[in-house]
Parts: C-alpha cells; sequence; structure tokens
C-alpha cells in the first residue's frame, strides 16, 4: 500500500519508494542514507503532533509532516 | 605539483590540516585532545561562524596547525556552516589557507552515513585520513573493523580507530596524521558512471566558453550538478557573460545524466553510498544495532506527559539559574565596583570631571559588560551540557510545533527562554539554529523578552503608582501582563519576518535526533570559557564605548555658571522655607558639608546641582528638543532624558529619575522619597499645567515603552557580532518605534478613561 510517509503510523515499517521531487530535503534525507528501496520506520510523534521522527539505518531523524508527505513510501507487510 | 606547493608553503607557514566530519561524531572532543589548550578562536571573515585552529607537534614531523571545520552531513552546501566547510576545502575562504591535508572523523556506529561525507570529500583530491571514533562504543556492541582493509579499499590512506572520549589511539592518530602529512595518500575517487564525466565536460566547456576565466575544480562542478540548490550557482553566475544562462547549461548536462537512466538529483548518495557499502563489506563484522539505551531514554524524554514535564522542569531550571545564580556574582562584582568608585572619588576629589569619568564613565563602563558575565558563563554551561547530552534536539522535537507557525523552530525555545534572564547571552546561544531564516528571526525577537533589566523599572512604576490606585493584587497581575507584552509583539513580528521580509532561503526542518553521550567536562569548560571570552573581546569593547559617550553627553559642558545658579536658586528656597536669610542658609550649608558624614542640606543641594548640570548637559538638551516626539505618550523632558540616558542600559533609568527628581543617583527603585518625588511632580506649563505628571496611563505608557524599547547597548554589540550591523540598526528602530507606538496609544486610549 502507497502513502506518504506523515500518514504512516506509528511502530509501521514501510519501504520508500521514491523521491519524484528532489528537493533540498529530499537530497538532505538522501545524504543521511534514506535512499530509494529503504526501510523506514516511524517511531514517533512529538507530544503537540508534529514533527514525527522516523528511523532509518541505525539513526533517528525528526521532520515536520508537511514536508514528509513529499516523501512516498509502501507500507511493508509483517 | 601538490608537493611542490606543499614545501613553498612549509616555509611560509604550518602545514595546516581540517578536521571534518557529520555532526555529534565527537569531532570537538578528538579536537581538544589533540591540540590541549593551544587553540586559537577567531570567527571566518564576514561571517558568523567560529573558527576553531590549534596547534600540535607530530611525532618526526613537527609542529602543524590544525582547524576545526563545522560539522556537516553532505557537501551540498545549504546551511552557513556548511558552506562554510565547502569554501575552506576548496581554498575560497579569505584568510583560510587551502588545508595540505583533511582529517575525515567518522563515527564508527554510523559508519556508512560518515563514510558518504568522506567519499563526497574525496572528490577534491586532497591528502586525507580516515580517523574512526567511538570505536569503544561500536566494539561494545560487538562489532569488529578491520582498519586495514577500509584503508586498503580506500586506496591506502591512513586508517585508525581511536575514543576521543578516553583518549585511546590518540598516538596512531598522531603517527598517522604525520604519514598523511609526508606521503599525502589521496582517498580514491568514486568510479563514475562516464554520463557524470560527459556532464562535468559539459559544464566545464560552457562556462569556459561563458567567460569564467579560471578553471573550476570537479568537486564544485559537481556541486553545480548534483545540488538542487547550491550557493556555488550564485557565485558562478556573477562570472558569467549576460548572454550564457547557467541554468540551461547545468539542465543540459543533468539531462544527460538522466539519459544514462539515473535522476540526476538523487544520483550522486546512491553512488557513494553503494560504494561505501561495497568498501565497508566484509570489512566491519556486523552493524551494531541502533542504541537501546537511547531508544529507552527517547521512550521518556520525549514521552507525550513524562517528557513534556521533564522538558518544562529541565527549563525552570535553567532560568532560575541564569536569573538568580548570576545575581549573587553580580551582586558580588557590584560592591566591588562601587567600592572602586568611592575609593577613586576619594583620591580624585580634586578633578571633578576626572572623578566623574572614572567614576560614572570607565569603572561603570567596565561594569556594565563584566556584568553580563555570569549570566552569559551559566547560560552556555547548559546549552554545553544540552548540546553535550544529545537532548537539545530533543527539546527541540518537542517544543517545534510551537514555533513552527511564525517561521521560527524548536530551537528558538531556549534562547528565547534565556531572553527572559537576559538578551546578551540568548542571542549568543542561536547559534545553535542551523536554519539562517529562523535564526536572524529568533535573534531579532529575542530583545523584545523581558529580561531581568526590565523589573526594577516596572517595580518602581507600579510600586509607586499602581499599587496605591489598584491594590497590590492588581499591580502583581500587572507585572505578570508585562512579561507577556514583549511575546505577544514578537511571535507575530517573527511571523511577519520570516514570511514577507527575511530574503534567506529557507532549509527545511531535519532535526537529526543523536545518540545520548555524557559530555567531557573539559569540553563544557572549554565552550564556556570560549563563550565568556569572546564576548569580553568583541563586545565589551562597544559596551565600554557607549557607557563612556552617553556619560560624556550627560555630564558635559557642566558651566560653573549652572552650579552657582543651582545653588543661589537652592539657598533662595530654604531661606524662604525656613524664613532665614541667605546668608543663614549658605553658613548651615557649610556646616552641613563640614561632618564626617554630609549632612542632608548638602546631599539635597548637591543632588540639585547635579540634576541641574543633567537638564543643562547635551543629552538634557536634546532630551528638551525632543521632547515633543514624546509628548503625545505623556512624558514630560525628565522622562524623555531619562529615556535617552537609559539607551545603553535600561535599568539606569531609575537612578537617572532619582536624580533628575533632585533626590541624588542612589535612590533606588523601592526608594520611598523617589515615589513620592515622582508623585508630587506636575506639569509646569502647557495645557495641562499644574495637573500630574505620572498618571496611569503615563505610568502604564512608561512601562510598555520600557517592555518593548530597544535599550541595551549589549544587546545591540551583539546582535551586530551575530547578524551585521544592518540587522542591529534595523532591531534598534523597530523596537524603539514599536514601543513609541505603545506608549502614545497607551496614553492616548488610557486619557479617555483617566
Amino acid at each position: 500500500m502507497k502513502m506518504t510517509l506523515s500518514k504512516l503510523g506509528i511502530g509501521l515499517d514501510a519501504r520508500v519508494v521514491r523521491l519524484e521531487a528532489c528537493g533540498p530535503l529530499q537530497q538532505r534525507l538522501l545524504a543521511l542514507g534514506l535512499l530509494p528501496g529503504m526501510s523506514v520506520k516511524l517511531v514517533r510523534v512529538a507530544p503537540l503532533g508534529d514533527p514525527i521522527a522516523i528511523e532509518f539505518q541505525n539513526q533517528c531523524v525528526a521532520l515536520r509532516k508537511a514536508e514528509a508527505d513529499s516523501i512516498e513510501v509502501e507500507l511493508l507487510e509483517k | 605539483m601538490l608537493s611542490g606547493n606543499f614545501c613553498k608553503m612549509s616555509t611560509q607557514r604550518l602545514p595546516l590540516v581540517a578536521l571534518i566530519g557529520n555532526p555529534n561524531t565527537g569531532k570537538s572532543t578528538l579536537f581538544n585532545a589533540l591540540t590541549g589548550l593551544r587553540q586559537r578562536i577567531g570567527n571566518y571573515p564576514g561571517v558568523t561562524v567560529a573558527k576553531k585552529s590549534g596547534f600540535l607537534v607530530l611525532p618526526g614531523f613537527g609542529r602543524i596547525e590544525i582547524i576545526d571545520l563545522p560539522g556537516m552531513y553532505s557537501l551540498s552546501a545549504t546551511s552557513l556552516d556548511e558552506r562554510i566547510v565547502l569554501d575552506a576545502l576548496c581554498g575560497r575562504l579569505g584568510g583560510v589557507p587551502r588545508p595540505d591535508a583533511i582529517v575525515c572523523v567518522a563515527d564508527a556506529s554510523n559508519l556508512l552515513r560518515n563514510l558518504f561525507l568522506a567519499s563526497q570529500v574525496a572528490e577534491l583530491g586532497l591528502p586525507m585520513m580516515l580517523v574512526l571514533n567511538q570505536a569503544d562504543i561500536a566494539s561494545k556492541h560487538g562489532m569488529e573493523m578491520d582498519t586495514a582493509k577500509i584503508s586498503a579499499r580506500l586506496g591506502g590512506i591512513p586508517v585508525v580507530a581511536v575514543s576521543a572520549w578516553h583518549g585511546t589511539g590518540l598516538p596512531m592518530l598522531r603517527t598517522g596524521m604525520a604519514e598523511l602529512l609526508q606521503k599525502q595518500p589521496c582517498m580514491e575517487r568514486l568510479a563514475w558512471h562516464p554520463c557524470v564525466h560527459e556532464a562535468l565536460a559539459l559544464l566545464r566547456d560552457g562556462l569556459r566558453r561563458g567567460g569564467v576565466a579560471a578553471p573550476i575544480p570537479d568537486v564544485e562542478l559537481q556541486r553545480l550538478l548534483f545540488d538542487s540548490a547550491g550557493h556555488l550557482a550564485d557565485g558562478v553566475r556573477g562570472h558569467l557573460n549576460e548572454n550564457v544562462s547557467l541554468d540551461a547549461l547545468v539542465r543540459g548536462a543533468r539531462e544527460l545524466v538522466r539519459h544514462a537512466g539515473f535522476n540526476p538529483l538523487a544520483a550522486e548518495p546512491l553512488l557513494h553510498y553503494e560504494r561505501m557499502r561495497r568498501v565497508l563489506d566484509g570489512a566491519v563484522s556486523v552493524h551494531p544495532p541502533m542504541d537501546t539505551f537511547s531508544k529507552w531514554l527517547d521512550g521518556i524524554l520525549l514521552n507525550r506527559v513524562f517528557g513534556t514535564a521533564i522538558f518544562f522542569v529541565a527549563m525552570v531550571i535553567v532560568f532560575a539559574s541564569v536569573f538568580h545564580l548570576a545575581s549573587f556574582p553580580q551582586g558580588w562584582m557590584e560592591g566591588f565596583f562601587s567600592l572602586a568608585k568611592k575609593h577613586t572619588g576619594v583620591w580624585l576629589k580634586d578633578w571633578p570631571v576626572l572623578q566623574s569619568l572614572v567614576g560614572n564613565g570607565i569603572i561603570d563602563g567596565v561594569g556594565a559588560f563584566l556584568g553580563f558575565l555570569p549570566q552569559i558563563l551559566i547560560l552556555f554551561f547548559f546549552i554545553a551540557l544540552l548540546e553535550g547530552t544529545g537532548y537539545m534536539a530533543r527539546a527541540a522535537f518537542l517544543m517545534d510545533k510551537l514555533f513552527s507557525w511564525c517561521g521560527l523552530n524548536g530551537k528558538s525555545f531556549v534562547p528565547m527562554l534565556s531572553g527572559y534572564a537576559c538578551s546578551v547571552p540568548s542571542v549568543l546561544s542561536t547559534r545553535t539554529i542551523e536554519d539562517p531564516k529562523a535564526r536572524l528571526a529568533t535573534i531579532f525577537i529575542i530583545p523584545f523578552m523581558s529580561c531581568s533589566a526590565r523589573l526594577p523599572v516596572y517595580s518602581l512604576m507600579i510600586s509607586a503608582f499602581l499599587v496605591p490606585q489598584i491594590g497590590s493584587v492588581g499591580g502583581t497581575l500587572v507585572l505578570v501582563g508585562m512579561y507577556f507584552v514583549g511575546l505577544f509583539v514578537a511571535l507575530p513580528l517573527a511571523w511577519l519576518l520570516t514570511r514577507h521580509v527575511l530574503k534567506v532561503g529557507r532549509q527545511p526542518f531535519l532535526l537529526v535526533l543523536p545518540r545520548y553521550q555524557t559530555p567531557k567536562a573539559r569540553d563544557v569548560l572549554w565552550s564556556i570559557w570560549q563563550a565568556g571570552l569572546e564576548f569580553v573581546k568583541r563586545a565589551g569593547t562597544i559596551i565600554f564605548a557607549i557607557t563612556v559617550i552617553v556619560w560624556a553627553l550627560l555630564y558635559f559642558p557642566h558651566n560653573e555658571a549652572t552650579t552657582q545658579r543651582a545653588r543661589s536658586e537652592f539657598v533662595a528656597e530654604q531661606a524662604a522655607l525656613s524664613g532665614q536669610t541667605p546668608a543663614q542658609v549658605e553658613a548651615a550649608i557649610e556646616a552641613s558639608a563640614l561632618g564626617q558624614e554630609p549632612g542632608p542640606l548638602s546631599v539635597a543641594l548637591e543632588g540639585r546641582v547635579e540634576a541641574a548640570h543633567i537638564e543643562d548637559s547635551y543629552l538634557g538638551r536634546f532630551g528638551r528638543f525632543v521632547q515633543p516626539i514624546f509628548a503625545p505618550a505623556g512624558f514630560d523632558w525628565k522622562i524623555t532624558v531619562g529615556i535617552l540616558a537609559s539607551f545603553p542600559a535600561r535599568e539606569v533609568i531609575v537612578s537617572t529619575l532619582s536624580t533628575t527628581y533632585s533626590l541624588g543617583g542612589d535612590a533606588g527603585a523601592d526608594s520611598g522619597t523617589l515615589h513620592s518625588a515622582m508623585s508630587k511632580s506636575t506639569w509646569a506649563d502647557g495645557a495641562r499645567a499644574g495637573r500630574p505628571i505620572f498618571t496611569i496611563p503615563v505610568v502604564l505608557g512608561i512601562m510598555f515603552f520600557f517592555a518593548l524599547c530597544s535599550q541595551c547597548g549589549a544587546t545591540l554589540s551583539v546582535i551586530v557580532r551575530e547578524a551585521g550591523l544592518r540587522w542591529a540598526v534595523a532591531s534598534f528602530l523597530c523596537m524603539s518605534f514599536l514601543a513609541w507606538l505603545a506608549a502614545v496609544f497607551c496614553f492616548q486610549i488610557g486619557s479617555l478613561f483617566f
């Protein structure tokens, strides 16, 4: 099932589908190692509802929902 | 060519080694461990990024200089820090020669990401070595690293595993650095797909034909090709002929890459990561699992209930420490300076100009900036702790939503909160905000936070005028309200700034939550020391100068005629009051002045003379001249002069008012005599002649004015330091205008009711 990263439920694993628009945010995520095909997990939402924290490649990174909207992922079936 | 250059340089200057790496890799700890205290702290020309360099002696090689470049994840430069690194590595930074070699520090527990940067930097073609830091943590997680294998796969560059925290592996690192400078091994560059070479050649030719004379190195062409928004493009565009479009050129080059089946904006990290995965394959036993301790702690510290509660407790501790803890050393300093003032006053009493210059100019000036030091040191202690442990990123995560709507981000919270104690350290602490837009906006709004120097003004006004009318509960409510005035003005202002004024490119909010760590005491102490030293060196002189200038404006011309006139007026007044002859009053004054402690009559006379001199001083004249500007706010010339005199430091208003109301400069905010003198004062002439000056609307107007006005030379001087003169001027004008507007508004609306 395809969706954007911000719609992913807490604790769910997904796979990055592709980075269509490659703006500064995507380029920064790529530099951190969030490459297409890589698995990513939404670990936490901040107490005020934004930003979200995601985990990939042994690291935890926070980004805002509005910006996470531009990243398309595919839910991994357990 | 490189070695030739190198030999030539070594006769002129020390070999320069640049330390690069991701943030939170322990790079600065390593730098401190290598250099000890042989460091030099400065700034890169024209920007506020701190430049840290130091010296060390390598075994079998000799003395070298080492520069600690800001941490970064990628060469694709968007933030100021990243531009500095790229410019420094390319030798395009004024005052910093191109490094002779690079030491890339990598976090052993996240090698792949760290090696991505190394692989990018290898494109520079500079001699390079790799330091795998935090090797102890990695091996604790059961990770084994074959440094020889990694070295061989990277083209034979030195690779050493160290722990900067424990100081292990440092001798090996020094030997490796000596080898690096002697043999100058370069890391093997990525074997690019032919399409990238073609694209780079296209760019190179296009730029040459477009009039860019100097050959552009590959690494910079790659930035043009791969980065969606790079700062290099702006630099190159300036050198191009008008008829050549850089965008079209880059588009053409990207088309070549796309044609070969790659997304040009994603190809670079994909290829570097793929390469480094091959390099690490079999050279590293297991990738350590994500730090379970950090995960567990995040579960608590980022929890909706506990996390928020712990955050607020932590912030209360930070704020209370900056606010209260600093008051002790400040009290000692004040005691010391008033003692110094008293003694120099006695020594210099035969030279009144010198006495006043030393007492009210020089000693007050030195006191003015040293008084900020305790707050700076305490705040920077906590910042170093918050950053060093990794909690700062979590605090930003928790608070971001509160600030994102007005263009700030979570990292604005700590500087804004500490702004309630003092703007000076807070403005300095905005360096933790990476996004330049949010950083500038935060610097701009910090001075609106109600700092501790506003409290004496509020408490004087509230206790003298409001409490008698609305009671102490009402007074307390007004005091609490005053603490929110600045915030309510500042946040919409930040919104306006980031939305419509600031032309700085917005950076996406991306926050790496690093592993929790125990900061090293040496690193914490060192960063506090640097913050204090830099403040005294840079801001100190400006604050000192402002204080002395305002002293001079308040002191001169200091005519003898003014003294005589004030004296004869005083004598005449006293004579009328007591029914004595003027001669008898003169005699009584003489007698009063003779005792060990001057009597009340001579003190009153002194106060009267001082007030007359202030009225006649250049600032006093100017105050009366500009008083019409403040007339719509209901301020008389005494308040106006008080406001003008308190531009270097707002708390000065209390002593200026007590002087102009002829009480002598020592009356405090809680002094009953000042209260009654002020409440008894009435308008001498004009439409409101005979009516009291300090009515409720005027008092509220003064409070609003002080809540919003930019009356702090120290803050302005650190804004000059951190954001540039333009920003300091803008801040000054904007705040002063808003303050005036608020005071006028208060008086005009209030006068309808009172």
